[in-house]
């Protein structure tokens, strides 16, 4: 049998290996999307978990010498 | 080129799957409901994420709904073989291995839970992991092979993705998130004994103990109606919450009436006229219990449109909500 005669085994490789590409490209570009998203809204993301420094909340931030 | 040969001989088992194959693991039919209560949560929550987060939220949340199905059919695969309701699953019918089911299901809890934090928050993602658990372990390796009260417990695992939609924009969870959890968490039980009633023959030659093996089909007509009554306060409780309002309450209204009468009907029917009629009434129930959640979660979601909020306040209905 040679390689070159279309078999059912080769359709489904191919199913297989079409549908992991086009998930992980969907995944990069999900993962861009979100990247994106969380710096481009300016959120004061600092640590973890959206939580955000104290220490750079206009309304909270104690003023340097001079200030 | 001698595997290739092997494999077209038929000679080994892996490497046949299909893209579809490897899809059907993660049981798409179950992501379906979680993708659209999950994202009737997100999107009644007060707090409003970016399209994207949001998008992602509920991609992560299905995910990890469709990687305990996967690590379902991984430890369920011997009676998913016995059962004619379950025995073209990709595990039973030899397409995907058993250990390709429990590695896509690992991998894929982790992804989702690991994906979702970030995307998010750490409580909307433990919330996932703790589903994922719930159904994988407590429910599929335990209840459901010792105990007829399998899918009552069992339920809450279907019960957490609106909790989990609401809780990835909150950040917290209250008590509109946990009558979402209730609504879903009661309607198991009738949703799944109807469909027992007519499976019951695909439980008993897998020794399930679905409570129509163990107790008959009798009690279970009873517990339906039941769990029914038990449902209808969670269902018009939740119209005189921040999620309800008058759209929802006359929807609940009727489906609570039609969905009662069902149960009823299903509860004051004897064995012979059920087989008579190859359990149409059953049959047309659990269609029923299908319309009757998707109803409640689209008429929640429209009541967080601008139309139905203009609706709430002509009709002053904030003087009757609470919480």
């Amino acid at each position: 049998m040679g390689l070159t005669h279309e078999h059912d085994l080769h359709r489904r490789r191919w199913s297989r290996n079409l549908g992991v590409l086009l998930t992980l490209l969907a995944f990069v570009a999900l993962v861009f999307g979100l990247t994106i998203a969380k710096i481009g809204g300016g959120d004061q993301m600092q640590g973890f978990d959206h939580t955000y420094r104290v220490g750079i909340d206009p309304d909270t931030r104690i003023p340097e010498a001079g200030q | 080129m001698s595997d290739i040969r092997a494999e077209i001989a038929g000679e080994s088992g892996t490497g046949d799957a299909g893209f579809g194959d490897y899809v059907a693991l993660l049981k798409p039919r179950v992501m379906s409901l979680v993708v659209f209560t999950a994202m009737v949560g997100l999107m009644v929550a007060p707090v409003h994420l970016h399209p994207i987060e949001a998008l992602a939220a509920i991609i992560f949340i299905a995910l990890g709904a469709g990687a305990s199905g996967a690590l379902n059919m991984w430890w369920d695969a011997d009676i998913d073989r016995v059962m004619r309701r379950t025995a073209k699953r990709p595990v039973p019918s030899g397409a995907v291995e058993a250990g390709e089911a429990l590695g896509l299901g690992l991998s894929l809890s982790a992804l989702s839970v690991v994906m979702l934090w970030l995307a998010t928050n750490a409580l909307a993602a433990g919330l996932l992991a703790f589903t994922i658990f719930f159904y994988a372990v407590i429910y599929t390796m335990w209840l459901k092979r010792s105990t007829p009260q399998n899918i009552v417990i069992g339920g809450a695992a279907g019960a957490f993705p609106p909790m989990i939609g609401w809780v990835a924009a909150t950040g917290s969870i209250s008590i509109e998130a946990v009558l979402m959890f209730l609504l879903i968490f009661m309607w198991t039980p009738p949703h799944f004994w109807a469909l027992a009633l007519f499976m019951n023959s695909d439980y008993e030659k897998a020794k399930v103990p679905m409570l129509t093996v163990t107790h008959g089909r009798k009690a279970t007509r009873t517990h339906i109606l039941i769990y029914t009554i038990l449902l209808v306060p969670v269902a018009l409780g939740t119209a005189f919450t921040a999620i309800g309002g008058p759209v929802y309450f006359a929807l609940a209204l009727v489906l609570n009436a039609l969905f009662l009468i069902g149960a009823f009907r299903l509860w004051r029917r004897p064995e012979a006229a059920a087989e008579a009629d190859k359990y149409a009434v059953e049959k047309r129930f659990f269609a029923l219990s299908l319309a009757y959640l998707f109803g409640h979660f689209a008429a929640i979601l429209i009541e967080a449109t601008p139309w139905a909020e203009q609706l709430a306040t002509w009709a002053n209905w904030g003087a009757l909500t609470w919480g």
